[in-house]
């Protein structure tokens, strides 16, 4: 199936909220703290400018509660008496010409009388350092099997290291903006996004409305990759307060520098593993620590924290788990939603650990995997038994053998023997990730999906799930050309517009597919039996069959509906975290063949291998890009990208000092699926977007130790990083503090 | 806000004079660099050369390679000759950003923007690249290697503008350039170094480890006297009198140290019979 917007897209036509037409709009732009953490003692107005041409909007103008509504309502719309951040927001102007306003945003000083901040997460906070409960902890989160302490007492190898990851922006292509206006008495923002219903949320507690007075359009998104997620509520706040207090439409865009400085990004972590295996490697017991970087407001940190512990014990069976996790308040921008999820931060400690406690015992890292793997009928951390046919150890043999992985271990020792500058190394990585929202969370968000027949036979998809660039409405249209066996200009999906959609739950946490899809099928069969056919009629008797209808109930609305039912199979205690976390997960298995420069200390990853097992591929060449696309980033995660502190917040905010990778940085990326139906979801599928995340920063640090003869214990493994390794020849364990 | 769109040198020159303040411009890349600080909204005159045609293109004489101030990167590495010749010009002019910076970015604008990560100026440093300087009363030349004086600070008058840069012609034993950024393409230099050997006369030439792109003198005489190396550390104390590296936003001060000494190494072991 070609996919639906890319002609579009690809001809420049598709509008980006950038891009959309209004007539006598404002810009709109955001004064900020300029402090991590303070007072607001005042807000000083220079005499330079004619402040009667700019609407100028405080926290007084916010007719509702001053809270981003989210998990908690601890993170004001704009601030008020304090400030927790550097950049947070204080102030919100608008005015007709772009220039100008950006002078006035210079012209307004806030005087903060500056408090100690709490710039690492990882130290424990003094007294007057407490903004968080009475210990700066965001949240506290325990996952228990068995008896891990007395696993670990009788264990005969006890083997424990420290590891730590890095923030990293999205860097989606388009920027975070949005245009609002009011019609009506209908506040409505057009913009880019990934939860339109997020947004309506947010607007009915701060602006005090009722739902059928906030209309939230999802434009063109150039990009999200979890971004899009919680951020876009505070944006869509301020330029809904500017345009509402201006009487016009307000256009609030960010620049790149302002994305990068002031927007959410992955949260760095250290995870600190305490090991107990036997002398073949078997796993005893495993203690593990995941605490996180929250910064300073708890937006989506808990259930970050969440997804994080739940992924830390790896793909492994092992009956002795303890695993503790702390998200911790620092007076930074708040880290939130990256692809992944938390899951890629635990898992790089999970995968790297594997392989030092190989290195330690004199094993094969293959090995120590193979004796672990999760075999059908064994349980996780959570004590969710797997059983769903798929071969995790075929998973892990295909990878190996698609990446000649003997051959070049053998062929690298070689090289290294003679090459003076150059080390290679081969590294591989299993983990796996569970798909939609964890654990009752799918039952909570209720979602409900729309498929109409139209008066003229047509089929319009309702789902308030957007296209961001991975291939919703592609996937979304073939599913339901599927069930009702109709051709694709049959079918249209309606806009992300929320007076036109019903709330189907966010795009995120790579549920897209399996359960909005999985509900697609099923309000298409709604839709066929509300026009009086039986399962095997035809898509051409069933276009005709909602032509008929429509003629008999004139001005009526023919909809099939369905709304989520939580399989029989699954069972979650929030209490005591035990039980079926995901519906279903994703595998893989991923090597890295890499090659380190001596001279530049620079690592060049020279071939990849993402072998998969994903439930059903239902579009190979976008389940292709969705993994390709994912090894891109995380090979950025794992060696380039690193931001840089300064008063807790990102100060090389340019993308020439933030680097992502180019092409020439990509190695070949060869990638493989194993496919076992997964019932529940769409035609069999599992979530796969942010599964690719997972495998990549552990194969390549692993690679990385094989190729030099370190032991890495971070990412980004920049060459500074790599060649402090090598001259300093760290060891292992413990040392990072 | 005063753009100032000279038609030949002699206006450009007349410009130039009356409006020391004035910035010139010709490709306009390094001021897309500057773009989220919005330095153009904040400076009043700007003196745009790019119309300036006595500043555009290159001639081959026979004794140099004259490149206008307003050539461009792509101008150098179409020209087959000058791959031939003067490869170092062609390599540095690959490595500079995109096809779309290498399009518009020139010579001129590069050496005289004087930013210490420079990736066009090693290069003609080793080649004992001269500038030529002019003004209305008078022409002067200037070897590229005596230009700078500190960070962005340069012997270039108010009333003056780089129009020409000779290269000389001449055969080297040895020509070689490396530039070592964040990433494979498109990436600000962390180190780089340009190093030319002829009839035993050594050039190095290293940038983004000092406040300009720096001649490394007493490695050149460490080179030309043959004093025994057998490693990247014994090129430290030399390096360590010529350059002054720093830690910044994109590397540390180690990092710029120790790769510079071990890419002269690996790279000089292989042609000096005193490097073992």
């Amino acid at each position: 199936m070609k996919r639906v917007e890319g002609l579009s897209k690809l001809t420049g036509r598709e509008l980006y909220v950038d891009d959309l037409p209004v007539d006598g709009f404002l810009w709109g732009a955001t004064v900020r703290s300029p402090a991590a953490r303070g007072r607001i003692r005042g807000i000083r107005f220079d005499d330079s400018v004619d402040w009667s041409e700019f609407t100028v909007v405080d926290h007084r103008d916010i007719p509702g509660t001053n809270a981003i509504f989210l998990i908690e309502e601890d993170q004001p719309v704009l601030a008020h008496g304090r400030v927790r951040h550097l950049h947070e927001p204080v102030l919100l102007l608008a005015h007709p010409r772009r220039e100008e306003l950006r002078r006035a945003v210079e012209a307004v000083h806030v005087d903060v009388d500056a408090e100690p901040p709490v710039l690492d997460f990882r130290l424990t906070p003094d007294r007057e350092r407490i903004q968080y409960g009475d210990d700066n902890v965001l949240k506290r989160l325990r996952i228990e099997k068995g008896e891990v302490e007395r696993a670990l007492a009788q264990a005969p190898h006890v083997i424990e290291g420290v590891y730590e990851t890095g923030a990293q922006e999205h860097v989606y292509l388009e920027t975070q903006g949005m245009l609002a206006w009011e019609e009506d008495g209908v506040i409505t923002i057009a913009g880019s996004m990934q939860c339109p219903y997020y947004i309506v949320e947010a607007f009915e507690h701060a602006l005090g409305r009722t739902p059928d007075r906030i209309r939230i359009i999802q434009a063109a998104t150039g990009g999200g990759f979890g971004g899009k997620e919680e951020f876009p509520s505070g944006i869509a706040l301020h330029a809904a307060l500017l345009a509402l207090k201006a009487g016009r439409p307000v256009k609030l865009i960010y620049d790149r520098s302002e994305d990068l400085a002031v927007t959410t990004k992955r949260h760095p972590s250290r995870v600190r593993h305490r090991t107990g295996v036997d002398g073949d490697g078997k796993l005893l017991g495993q203690d593990i620590e995941v605490v996180l970087d929250g910064g300073a407001y708890v937006t989506l940190s808990p259930v970050v924290l969440s997804r994080s512990i739940i992924h830390a014990a790896g793909p492994y069976a092992c009956d002795h788990v303890r695993i503790d996790g702390r998200a911790m308040f620092t007076n930074s921008p708040p880290f939130g939603a990256f692809r992944g999820f938390g899951a890629p931060q635990s898992l790089f400690a999970c995968e790297r650990h594997m392989d030092r406690i190989a290195a330690e015992l004199g094993i094969d890292p293959v090995e120590i995997r193979k004796i672990n793997l999760i075999r059908d009928g064994d349980s996780t951390a959570t004590g969710q038994v797997i059983a769903d046919g798929a071969d995790r150890v075929q998973v892990l043999d295909r990878a190996l053998d698609l990446a000649d992985y003997y051959e070049r271990r053998t062929a690298h020792a070689g090289f290294n023997a003679a090459e003076p500058t150059r080390r290679r190394g081969i590294g591989l990585a299993t983990f796996f990730h569970g798909a939609g929202f964890t654990g009752s969370g799918e039952l909570f968000l209720d979602s409900e999906v729309h498929v109409a027949g139209l008066p003229d036979g047509r089929i319009e998809v309702r789902t308030a799930n957007v296209e961001m660039g991975q291939g919703t409405l592609t996937v979304f249209t073939s599913l339901v050309c599927d069930r009702l066996g109709v051709p694709a200009e049959a079918v249209t999906i309606a806009p992300a517009d929320t007076s036109l959609v019903p709330n189907s739950g966010p795009t995120v946490a790579s549920r897209t597919v399996m359960v909005v899809g999985g509900l697609l099928e099923k309000a298409s069969d709604d839709l066929r039996t509300r026009t009086g056919l039986p399962a095997d009629a035809d898509g051409r008797a069933i276009r005709e069959a909602i032509r008929e209808w429509h003629r008999s109930h004139p001005g009526e609305p023919l909809i099939g509906k369905a709304k989520y039912e939580q399989p029989e199979h699954i069972h979650w205690d929030d209490e005591t975290y035990r039980g079926d976390a995901y519906g279903a997960y994703a595998w893989g298995a991923y090597v890295a063949d890499v090659e380190v420069d001596l001279r530049t200390f620079a690592v060049s990853v020279r071939d990849f291998v993402a072998v998969q097992e994903v439930g059903r591929v239902l579009h190979e060449t976008l389940a292709r890009g969705q993994i390709q696309g994912g090894v891109v980033q995380a090979l950025g995660w794992a060696l380039l990208e690193e931001c840089k502190w300064r008063d807790g917040a990102m100060e090389n905010a340019q993308l020439t000092n933030y680097v992502i990778p180019t092409a020439g940085d990509v190695p070949p990326i060869r990638v493989e699926f194993l496919e076992s139906p997964y019932p529940h979801g769409a035609r069999g599928a599992k979530g796969i977007g942010e599964l690719p995340f997972d495998g990549v920063a552990p194969a390549v640090a692993n690679a990385v130790a094989g190729a030099t003869g370190t032991d890495p214990a971070s990412v980004p493994l920049t060459p500074e990083t790599v060649m402090d390794l090598i001259l300093r020849q760290r060891p292992p364990a413990g040392s990072l503090t | 806000m005063t753009v100032f769109l000279p038609r030949d040198l002699d206006e450009a020159l007349e410009l130039r004079d009356r409006h020391p303040g004035a910035t010139a411009v010709a490709g306009g890349t390094d001021l897309c660099v500057l773009w989220p600080e919005r330095v153009a909204a904040r400076r009043d005159e700007w003196l745009d050369l790019s119309g300036v045609a006595e500043l555009r293109g290159h001639e081959w004489t026979d004794g140099a390679l004259i490149l206008g101030a307003g050539t461009t990167y792509w101008d150098v590495i179409r020209d087959r000759r000058a791959g031939e010749e003067l490869p170092l010009l062609v390599e540095a002019a690959r490595q500079v950003g995109a096809v779309q910076i290498q399009t518009r970015g020139t010579w001129g604008g590069n050496i005289v923007n004087a930013s210490p990560a420079a990736d066009g100026v090693p290069v003609l440093m080793a080649y004992d690249a001269v500038l030529e300087l002019r003004s209305r009363s008078e022409t002067v030349e200037l070897p590229l290697a005596d230009f700078y004086l500190g960070y962005k600070e340069m012997r270039l008058a108010p009333d003056q503008l780089l129009t020409r840069i000779h290269v000389p012609r001449r055969t080297y034993d040895l020509q070689w350039f490396e530039k070592v950024g964040s990433r494979s393409a498109q990436a600000i230099t962390k180190v780089g170094v340009a190093v030319t050997r002829r009839d035993g006369e050594w050039r190095v030439v290293a940038n983004s480890v000092a406040p300009t792109v720096r001649r490394c003198r007493s490695l050149e005489s460490l080179l030309a006297e043959g004093l025994p190396v057998s490693g990247p550390a014994d090129l430290m104390g030399a390096l360590e009198s010529d350059v002054t590296p720093i830690d910044d936003i994109r590397s540390t001060a180690e990092y710029r140290l120790e790769v510079l000494a071990r890419l002269l190494y690996w790279r000089l072991r292989d042609v000096c019979p005193s490097i073992t």
